[in-house]
């Protein structure tokens, strides 16, 4: 068992969760003391000893099933019609009824065979689509009303978990945990790569946006109460000095009221960086209460202000939407050219950007060998408070083919590799 | 160590009498939490049962709540004890004999008040310490709990150190507004309460608000996981559910509609964004 949780730590480990040695030891004796043969207590005992972030938790149970997968459970396989099975399973949502048929339908749609080094998540597919869930689901969907529609989803989602698990627990049968833990290792939501990321993972990123987002205000926020002392309050010392005789013994100070700063944000929404725009925008406009004011312009290689479409709105997903159809980006051929853009930045708006402005570029600096405009960055940063440029590219890959970060990074005072949220986090957290 | 309770289905069965219906992860740590003498760190969206988790296992156990309420600016005055200065100031006006004596006599327990966590640590019988939001205080306040819940004790420098004569069962709860530190989390078992499921939902509006007709309460339960699922600044919590259920039973609704579901919705949702959303949903689904 020993052997088991050691290597087990060390997948958890390899995963990117931080299991210190405490946890480790206290994971080891909790184990101790919960029936090894309950599988569910088990995983409960070692996700509150070892897992203390509900991020990571889905990383964490991908490696457990692997490691403590059931042996693959065998089914008596009376011939019935999977696709009654299936309507049934999705329209009663009940889940013994979504195991019995995952299993049912990986014995006999997913065709796995022994030493055939295919992917788990082949047979996945191969599965789902030899059911035909989408179509069936489709079809319930049409008829269905609103509380239906989510009760349908809902159980397609749990069936596909269940033909995961299954399909997980026929490889572990014949790979071993450690293999079939690699093989579907996921990066955890902080630490996906914005340029390439999947459309699970990005969804997975969409829901850590907004508790990243309220996490962050509150560190803004605090952080700006809990300055240095502000200047003598006059007023309150005195009175604080008559109960000790007068003597002005417990100095009394006014709070600071550092001003919060003004945003000005600059994205380019060309297709290669237009994820990590999005995200930025949305982190920096769920954050706009922390600061003065937060305009937003978008450019490929126009360049147009779109604050009136994201300002207020509740569906910020579905307003980066509007922004990508109704902003004017395109000048000439719709590819980026940060020279036109930011040339046609300076003449038009250049004039409201004040000494209270933090101006913060977004784009990976590909220019398509363009001229660069790097003069108006020096303009630019006479006339800001601050001038940050994020680039999502790895750093390995600055300055190299039609990448020029190095020629504006001159002019700016910081330029910053935000590949990830968990960059984005620390950036954000500095310009507060 | 404690041994409080016999086995994880004990802690599950024993929740469930005093109307807490603890999910299996729940119980198992509130199960290992005895076993294992560690806190309990329980963080989740607000009002999913965070707080009454502690109150029912102190219910259940029979043991005393003792509560410290965080908020910023709390410190060690407000946490662990305090002198009573007025006291001491008395007795030294009434002073008689040498000053050593007298400085004694005022340092002694008779002149300490104790704060939550003091009085948890002193126990002589079986306590359960609630801490509260714990992620309203600074994190320079979070070390002063970490004396007490690593080694459960607690330094006062005129006294010595105050050692628990009971390991009291320690809940943290947080909403996450931002992250704790990581020497406490290390200390502690994490808890993650999310929303229940439609059917652990449907059970706690039965159990809670026993009035409502049962076909009502899965009605009840269906439409709030519906409304979670939608993009709301703040989705419905279970409290607010039990509100809405206990508000049917008022108005003396036997079948829930569209209509009936939109006049009622601000009991569950409390910005106008969202009660449009949601009224919105409503109207499409007919």
């Amino acid at each position: 068992m020993l052997a088991v949780l050691a290597a087990f730590v060390g997948e958890l480990r390899a995963a990117g969760l931080p299991v210190s040695l405490t946890e480790n030891i206290d994971a080891m004796d909790a184990v101790r003391h919960v029936p090894l043969d309950d599988r569910s207590a088990l995983r409960a005992a070692m996700a509150a000893t070892m897992v203390k972030r509900p991020e990571h938790r889905p990383a964490f149970d991908a490696v457990f099933d692997s490691f403590f997968s059931l042996a693959p459970a065998t089914v008596d396989d009376d011939g019935s019609d999977l696709s009654a099975l299936l309507e049934d399973a999705l329209q009663s949502g009940d889940a013994d009824a979504v195991q019995r048929l995952a299993r049912l339908a990986v014995a006999r749609l997913a065709g796995m065979e022994e030493g055939r080094g295919v992917r788990g998540s082949a047979y996945v597919f191969k599965t789902m689509r030899m059911l035909d869930v989408d179509g069936a689901l489709a079809r319930l969907l049409a008829g269905a009303g609103w509380l239906e529609r989510d009760g349908l989803t809902l159980a397609a989602q749990c069936l596909r978990n269940e033909v995961e698990a299954e399909v997980r627990r026929r490889l572990v049968a014949e790979r071993g945990p450690e293999a079939v833990a690699r093989s579907v290792r996921r990066p955890l939501p902080e630490d996906v790569d914005f340029l390439h990321a999947s459309g699970d993972d990005l969804a997975a990123l969409q829901r850590t946006l907004r508790p990243l987002a309220r996490r962050m205000a509150a560190r803004l926020a605090r952080r700006r109460r809990h300055g240095r002392h502000g200047r003598l309050d006059f007023r309150r010392t005195l009175r604080r000095s008559l109960s000790a005789g007068g003597v002005p013994a417990d100095p009394r100070f006014r709070r600071p009221r550092p001003h919060k700063p003004e945003i000005v944000v600059l994205a380019d929404v060309s297709g290669s960086v237009a994820t990590f725009a999005r995200f930025t925008l949305q982190l920096v406009h769920a954050l706009a209460g922390e600061f003065s004011a937060v305009r937003t312009f978008v450019f490929i290689d126009g360049i147009d202000e779109v604050t009136h479409l994201l300002a207020g709105a509740d569906d910020l997903a579905a307003a980066l939407t509007r922004v990508h159809e109704e902003a004017d980006v395109v000048a000439a051929d719709g590819h980026s050219d940060y020279g036109r853009a930011l040339t046609a930045f300076w003449a038009r708006w250049g004039r409201e950007i004040t000494p209270r402005t933090s101006v913060v570029i977004l784009g990976d600096a590909r220019n398509n060998y363009h001229a660069t405009g790097a003069e108006v960055l020096a303009d630019l940063r006479r006339r800001a408070r601050r001038l940050w440029w994020l680039n999502p590219e790895p750093r390995s890959y600055w300055d190299t083919g039609d990448s020029i970060v190095a020629e504006y990074a001159r002019h700016c005072h910081g330029v910053f590799e935000c590949r990830n949220l968990r960059q984005l986090e620390a950036f954000v957290a500095q310009i507060g | 160590m404690a041994e409080r309770f016999p086995s994880i289905q004990a802690v599950r069965e024993g929740l469930a009498g005093v109307d807490y219906l603890a999910d299996e992860a729940t119980a198992g740590v509130v199960f290992l939490a005895d076993r294992l003498d560690k806190p309990v760190l329980v963080e989740g969206p607000a009002g999913t049962g965070k707080t009454e988790l502690a109150k029912s296992v102190a219910r259940w156990a029979g043991s005393r709540l003792i509560r410290l309420q965080c908020y910023e600016g709390l410190d060690e005055s407000k946490a662990l004890y305090e002198w009573n200065y007025r006291k001491q100031l008395l007795r030294i006006q009434a002073g008689e004999g040498p000053w050593s004596e007298l400085e004694g006599d005022i340092f002694s327990e008779e002149f300490l008040l104790s704060r939550p966590l003091l009085e948890a640590i002193r126990a002589d019988e079986p306590v359960v310490l609630l801490i509260d939001e714990v992620d309203r205080v600074e994190v320079e306040t979070e070390a002063l709990l970490l004396e007490v819940l690593s080694d459960w004790q607690v330094s006062v420098p005129e006294m010595g150190t105050v050692s628990a004569r009971r390991i009291p069962l320690v809940f943290l709860t947080s909403n996450a507004t931002r992250d704790l530190s990581e020497a406490l989390k290390r200390r502690c078992l994490y808890l993650h309460l999310d929303y229940p499921s439609v059917e652990r939902e449907r059970e706690i509006v039965l159990a809670r608000v026993p009035e409502l007709p049962a076909h009502l309460a899965g009605e009840v339960a269906r439409i709030v996981r519906s409304l979670r699922l939608l993009d709301l600044r703040k989705p419905p919590s279970v409290s607010e559910t039990l509100d809405w259920a206990r508000t049917l039973v008022v108005l003396g609704v036997s079948e829930l509609d569209a209509s009936l579901t939109e006049s009622t919705l601000h009991v569950l949702l409390k910005h106008r964004a969202d009660i449009a959303a949601a009224a919105r949903e409503l109207k499409t689904a007919g």
